[in-house]
C-alpha cells in the first residue's frame, strides 16, 4: 500500500477545501482501504469524512427522511421510520455485505463504492476503469462474463455496480446533497443530484462511476415522503448471504381504487454500470390494472435492450422472472 | 518514519489505554497483532470476506483488517482476549462453544466469538426476517444469516449455530451462563 497523510475533517466545508489531487474521502473504509491493499487505489492524502458529516437520521415536515452521509449502513436498516415507511430500503441495506461491514460502512461511502469486477481489482490484468486506455480484460476471448452487465454497457466496460441501497434509492426517488469546491453550486455551496443520477454508464470514460466533479463530498441523501402502494427489495445471489446481487429488484406497486395501477417503480441491480431504473417496463404497468401478463410485458419493455455477454445470457431471463413475480408478489 | 505518513493515536484496548504511533496504512488488525500482542484476532483474507479478524469497536462488530488504526483513534477495541472476565470466568459465549463442541481447528473462532457477542447487542431485522417491523426471535435461521459474515473452513457451523441458541435461548428465561 502506498504511503499517505491522513486527515480528519471537521466539517463539510473543511473536508471540501483539504482536497486536492491524488486525495480521497474515507468513510467506514470497506472499499477504500481493501481496494488500496489490492493497489487499484493508491491515494497520497486520505481526508477522513466520517466525522465531517451528519449520522443522523432526522424526519422531515413532510414526511420525507433526511440521511446524514455519515449513518452506518446497519443504523439505517434499524431505523424505526426507514423500517416503517421504506421497506424496500431497509430490505435491501439488509441484503447487502454482512453484519460486520455494515457496522462500518456508511451510506455515502456505499454510493461511492467503486463499480467494479474482478479484473478491475486485479492490477495484473488491464482494465480501462482501473487505466484508462489498456483494454477490457472481460471483453477478451475466454474471460469470464457471468457476473457482468447486460444493460447500458460499453465496449470500453462491462462492470456492474454492486450497492444494493443505491437501487432502493433510485426507486424511491431519493437525491444526494453534495458539497463542491466549486463557487459553480447553490448559494450554500451545495448541490443536489437526483438518483439515478449520480452514477454513469460507462460510455468511453468508464473510470468515472459517478457524475462527481473532483473534490465534491456527498453529505446527506433525501428521501422524499414514502410513496403510497407495497414496496419490497428481492435479491437473488448465488449464496443464501453475503454474496453481491445476480440480478436484484426494488419494486413498488400502488393500485388506484379504479383497479388501476397509478404507481409503479423498478428498479435493478447487478445489471448495470449503475443502478437501473427500470422506466420503459414502469410505462407499460401503469395505468392498467396489475395482471401477470402486463407485468410480463413489462419486464420484456425493459430487457427487450440487454446485451448479453457470452457467458451470462441467465442474468436477462433472471431479471425477467424476478420483475414478474416481485410485482405479483406486491399485487396480492 | 516520515511524519506526514504516521500518527500518534490513542486506543482503549479491553479496558487500557494505548497509545502507539502508527504507520496511516496500518489496519486495527495489525496493531493488535504485531505492536499490542494480542493475537487473537487472526488474519484470515484480509479483505473484510472471513470475519476471522472480528472484533468489537464501541461495542460494534467490525472487520479489523479493513479498519485503519489512524481511523480508530479514540475508540475502545474488545478482542477475543477481552471477552472472559478472568482465566476462570469465561464468557458465556465462550463456555457454550466448548459445551456445543462449536470449533475444530479454532483459526475462526475468536471471530465467531466476538462477532456472535456484538450480533447479539444488534437491534432490527435481518435479511430473512418476514416482518420489518419486529425485532424477531433469534431462530437459527436468523442466527445463520446474522453470522453470514463469519466463515469456517472446518465447517463447524452446525454448532457453532447450536451454541449460540443455546446462549439465546439462556438470555431469554434470564438464568445465568
Amino acid at each position: 500500500m502506498r504511503a499517505f497523510s491522513y486527515v480528519r475533517a471537521a466539517s463539510p466545508a473543511d473536508a471540501v477545501s483539504r482536497y486536492r489531487d491524488g486525495a480521497a474521502y474515507l468513510g467506514g473504509g470497506t472499499n477504500l482501504v481493501d481496494l488500496m491493499r489490492l493497489g487499484v487505489a493508491a491515494p497520497e492524502h486520505v481526508i477522513d469524512v466520517t466525522r465531517a458529516v451528519s449520522g443522523e437520521i432526522t424526519d422531515r415536515e413532510s414526511g420525507g427522511l433526511t440521511i446524514g452521509a455519515g449513518v452506518r449502513n446497519s443504523d439505517l436498516a434499524s431505523h424505526p421510520l426507514v423500517r416503517g415507511r421504506y421497506p424496500m430500503l431497509a430490505r435491501a441495506v439488509l441484503a447487502g455485505a454482512s453484519g460486520q461491514i455494515r457496522n462500518a460502512a456508511t451510506v455515502g461511502g456505499n454510493l461511492l463504492q467503486r463499480t467494479r469486477c474482478p479484473y478491475f481489482q486485479d492490477v495484473a490484468m488491464p482494465c480501462n476503469k482501473r487505466s484508462p486506455g489498456s483494454g477490457c480484460q472481460a471483453m477478451a476471448p475466454g474471460a469470464d462474463t457471468e457476473h457482468m452487465a447486460v444493460l447500458g454497457h460499453s465496449p470500453f466496460c462491462v462492470a456492474t455496480h454492486p450497492s444494493d441501497l443505491a437501487v432502493a434509492l433510485t426507486a424511491l426517488n431519493a437525491r444526494v446533497r453534495v458539497a463542491s469546491p466549486e463557487d459553480g453550486a447553490g448559494p450554500d455551496g451545495t448541490r443536489w443530484i437526483e438518483m439515478p443520477g449520480l452514477h454513469r454508464l460507462p460510455g468511453g470514460m468508464p473510470e468515472q462511476d459517478t457524475t462527481l466533479k473532483p473534490g465534491e463530498l456527498i453529505t446527506e441523501v433525501e428521501l422524499p415522503p414514502p410513496p403510497g402502494g407495497r414496496q419490497t427489495y428481492r435479491k437473488v445471489r448465488e449464496r443464501a448471504s453475503f454474496a453481491f446481487a445476480l440480478v436484484s429488484v426494488a419494486a413498488l406497486l400502488d393500485v388506484g381504487p379504479d383497479g388501476r395501477a397509478r404507481d409503479c417503480r423498478i428498479a435493478l441491480g447487478g445489471v448495470a454500470h449503475a443502478p437501473w431504473r427500470a422506466h420503459a417496463a414502469e410505462r407499460v404497468v401503469l395505468g392498467v390494472p396489475p395482471a401477470t401478463e402486463v407485468f410480463a410485458g413489462a419486464a420484456e419493455a425493459e430487457l427487450r435492450y440487454a446485451r448479453p455477454l457470452p457467458a451470462n445470457d441467465y442474468k436477462v431471463t433472471l431479471a425477467r422472472n424476478l420483475i414478474t413475480t416481485v410485482l405479483e408478489e406486491l399485487m396480492t | 518514519m516520515d511524519s506526514a505518513f504516521a500518527t500518534h493515536v490513542t486506543v482503549t484496548v479491553n479496558g487500557v489505554a494505548r497509545a502507539v504511533e502508527v504507520d496511516n496504512r496500518m489496519s486495527v488488525l495489525d496493531l493488535l497483532r504485531e505492536r499490542l500482542g494480542l493475537t487473537g484476532p487472526k488474519k484470515g483474507c484480509d479483505h473484510g470476506q472471513c470475519g476471522a479478524c472480528t472484533v468489537l469497536a464501541d461495542g460494534r462488530r467490525v472487520n479489523a483488517c479493513l479498519a485503519l488504526a489512524v481511523a480508530y483513534d479514540g475508540a475502545s477495541i474488545q478482542t477475543v482476549e477481552g471477552l472472559a472476565a478472568g482465566p476462570d470466568d469465561l464468557h458465556p459465549l465462550q463456555r457454550a462453544f466448548l459445551r456445543h463442541d462449536a470449533f475444530q481447528c479454532g483459526y475462526c473462532t475468536p471471530g465467531q466469538l466476538c462477532s456472535a457477542a456484538g450480533m447479539l447487542a444488534e437491534p432490527g431485522p435481518s435479511a430473512v426476517t418476514d416482518d420489518l417491523g419486529t425485532d424477531p426471535p433469534l431462530t437459527p435461521g436468523e442466527i445463520r444469516e446474522r453470522m453470514s459474515g463469519n466463515l469456517c473452513r472446518c465447517g463447524a457451523y452446525v454448532n457453532i449455530v447450536e451454541a449460540i441458541s443455546a446462549e439465546v435461548a439462556k438470555m431469554e428465561t434470564g438464568s445465568a451462563g
